[in-house]
């Protein structure tokens, strides 16, 4: 056997794949084999390393060095300086943006220092197309505990005492669900994994799906056990290609080991697990939506009770978890209930993966314990926030949750104290504005994700979410009154108490929350009829200072509707009625006449 | 591989990849570990740092010793080359001067297991930024 004496490990998540990782890895398995390297230089595709914003990501083993912007191009300096002479290749190195030395070792860089992973523990860490290694990770060690020392009871005991809670977004307490669904009494019962992520800027269980599919899988075969059940289901979104390719061949080698299948681990209990692939509906997330998207009926929720652990697929008891929350299982039984209850707040235990998006310099995906604060999160570890720019807000929980603001920056992040600040966990998107972001705009974008998303089997959310858009449609437009704010918090909290499911009850979140948060913004574009971050075209005022104009006639020349009059050496004066708010006139000035009012 | 039939089925697969994994799992935490840099320049390739490299990762395999060993570029003392760097855990870097096999086996049997200096020592003799920076 080879003995390798270095591992070059490759991103290989969908948002390095988007740019050229797989190239590059083919470049660098090339060289290494020209270079006769390949009995001591093994080249590795893994899963996300989460630093998405610095990818494609190369880390080299033993050294410990991260590379990042990897291009198929730097290959060969990578094997030449770097595996060949041991030299490391320095302008590929991450850049500290505070001192602008080079940080070789990702240990030491912001990002990673206040991580804890335990759902992400083997993204980027194994080859996730090879159950080898996931193996040699303990995997699926605490599946064979499960089946040969422990009743179906204890593991539940062991759930329920670990404090894990469902990371999709409710915070139900998995151990509980578990017991619920074991309880309830059936010839057949069924283990779904949700993997219809949805939220904007949320892709958490992709990366888990890509990054480590096995520990998803080892979990679904535990809940199988606790509750009773042989088959497994995983509903995910068909537009995620490479994670269903991982899955399908993640399946294929479980059940080559007879990891799944008739015989588990030689015990007798059976269990395997199928895919079902969904259209990419929003609502499609909610439980029972999802149970009757996959039993081919349309994706639309219905009323609860009766819940999935009594009634679910094709009426029978059905235990619905969401991804990240089953990569939580596997460790939780190895290390113990109470490792897993030492880490994060008193109601939300372990940690919690986030995406980072929006104005931040660290886009990516992090997992922190639960009680990290919003500050050491958007600060330490995002890096705080684009080109130097004021923070503004955070929307947690997508088109579900709501804004934080500055007041909350210290506030530590768990389930209980986003709900008391007027957001939610959701699945853990975080979007990040900053001061050029309009408030009334961001409320106006959610509520037309989440009017296109609504499957309009109810009222409150079909109509009243249209009704929302349009009322907010009219404050950016400059038309909107003070009835009109009063009408949106009114309307915002009937549809809240009236809607079906969770999608129509959440909804009105984002309006309410910056609302609360931002009145002053709210009044400025009813009373004043103005937009404060210039975000709302309708609001602006391009005009010219006629202190500066030269009469050059550069803006007049590019006007595309013929909006500025003015002689050649005179003064120029922008027609408010004709002008299109395009901001041409803006760009071409060069004595900084034009000005937005 | 056939089928895996129970928990020792599972730690046989675990305990065969578990050289191949040590190289990623025990660059996580290097301070802990014995460190060994051999210098793998020109200079350290022509005098056979190959072989040694060679040799530290599959003795101390042999050993049972956990190590992270690593190659680096030339430490400049060419003239004593092949040179290596080992770190004991919480101990200053010692740097060796003509390393064979036999004076990495010395090495190992001495240096790495109790600690006992062993001869070829090369002294530093220059400063780094980072203790030039502590002095100031």
């Amino acid at each position: 056997m080879a003995k390798y004496k270095m591992h070059l490990l490759v991103c290989g998540g969908t948002g390095c794949h988007a740019s050229e990782s797989e190239s590059l890895l083919s470049h660098l398995k090339a060289i290494v084999t020209d270079k006769g390297l390949d009995n001591e230089v093994q080249v590795i595709a893994t899963g996300c390393f989460g630093f998405c914003e610095k990818g494609p990501i190369v880390k080299i083993m033993p050294d410990n060095t991260f590379y990042t912007q990897v291009t198929p191009a730097d290959a060969r300096e990578i094997i030449e300086e770097h595996v060949i002479k041991g030299r490391k290749v320095n302008r590929l190195l991450y850049v500290n943006p505070e001192n602008k030395e080079h940080i070789a070792d990702s240990k030491h860089m912001g990002f990673y220092k206040k991580q804890i992973r335990i759902a992400l523990r083997n993204c980027g860490f194994i080859d996730p197309e090879n159950i080898d290694e996931y193996i040699s990770r303990d995997g699926y060690e605490a599946l064979a505990k499960c089946l040969t020392e422990m009743t179906p009871q204890q593991v539940i005991e062991i759930m329920k005492k670990s404090g894990l809670r469902g990371r999709g977004g409710g915070g139900f307490p998995t151990g509980l669900k578990w017991e619920i669904t074991s309880k309830s009494v059936s010839d057949v019962k069924y283990v779904v994994c949700n993997a219809d992520e949805g939220d904007p800027g949320a892709f958490m269980d992709r990366s888990i799906l890509e990054g480590d599919p096995h520990s998803v899988i080892e979990a679904m075969i535990i809940c199988g056990y606790c509750i009773g059940a042989s088959n497994g289901l995983v509903y995910i979104r068909a537009e995620y290609p490479l994670a269903i390719d991982r899955l399908k061949t993640a399946i294929g080698q479980a059940r080559e080991y007879g990891l799944l299948g008739n015989d588990v681990l030689g015990t007798g209990f059976a269990f395997d697990i199928e895919l079902r692939y969904g259209a990419g509906a929003f609502v499609c997330g909610e439980e029972t939506a999802l149970i009757h998207s996959m039993e081919g009926l349309r994706g639309e929720p219905t009323m609860k009770p009766p819940f999935p652990s009594v009634s679910g697929y094709y009426g029978k008891p059905t235990n619905v978890n969401n991804v990240e929350t089953f990569a939580n299982v596997p460790v939780i039984i190895n290390k113990g209930a109470d490792w897993f209850a030492s880490i994060g707040t008193e109601k939300s235990k372990g940690t919690k993966v986030f995406a980072l998006a929006g104005k931040i310099n660290n886009v990516g995906l992090i997992e922190v314990p639960m009680g990290t604060t919003l500050r050491e999160v958007i600060y330490e570890i995002g890096g705080g926030i684009k080109d130097g720019k004021k923070f503004k807000a955070v929307q947690t929980g997508g088109p579900s949750g709501g804004c934080l603001t500055e007041k909350h920056l210290d506030f530590p992040i768990d389930y209980d104290n986003l709900i008391a600040a007027g957001s939610m966990m959701g699945s853990g998107g975080m979007i990040v504005m900053d001061e050029d972001d309009c408030m009334v705009s961001i409320a106006k974008f959610y509520l037309e994700f989440t009017v296109e998303e609504s499957c309009g089997k109810c009222s409150p959310c079909r109509i009243g979410n249209k009704r929302l858009h349009e009322i907010l449609d009219k404050l950016t437009k400059g038309n909107g009154t003070r009835e009109d704010i009063d009408r949106l918090r009114n309307l915002g909290h009937v549809i809240k108490d009236t809607a079906l499911c969770g999608l129509g009850q959440t909804s009105p979140n984002p309006v309410l929350s910056t609302i609360d948060n931002f009145w002053d913004e709210y009044m400025e574009h009813v009373n004043e009829k103005k937009c404060r971050s210039g975000q709302c075209k309708a609001l602006l005022q391009y005009v010219i200072d006629p202190e500066n104009c030269v009469g050059c006639t550069a803006c007049a020349r590019n006007c595309p509707v013929n909006a500025i009059a003015g002689e050649r050496k005179g003064i120029h004066v922008i027609d408010q009625t004709t002008c299109i708010k395009c901001g041409a006139c803006l760009e071409k000035c060069k004595f900084n006449a034009v000005f937005i009012k | 591989m056939g089928q895996v039939k129970s928990l020792a089925d599972l730690r046989k697969i675990k305990d065969d990849l578990r050289v191949k994994m040590s190289l990623r799992e025990n660059s996580n935490n290097p301070e802990s570990l014995v460190q060994i840099k051999v210098a793998m320049a020109t200079c350290g390739i022509a005098s056979g740092a190959k072989q040694v490299m060679d040799f530290f990762i599959e003795e101390l395999e042999k050993r049972n010793i956990q190590a992270v060993v690593t190659q680096t570029g030339c430490m400049g003392y060419c003239f004593a080359e092949p040179t290596v760097e080992i770190t004991l855990p919480g101990q200053a870097p010692v740097v060796y001067g003509y390393v064979d096999t036999k004076k990495a086996d010395d090495i190992i049997e001495k240096y790495i297991k109790s600690g006992e200096l062993v001869d070829g020592i090369i002294p530093v003799n220059y400063e780094t930024i980072e203790n030039n920076k502590e002095e100031k």
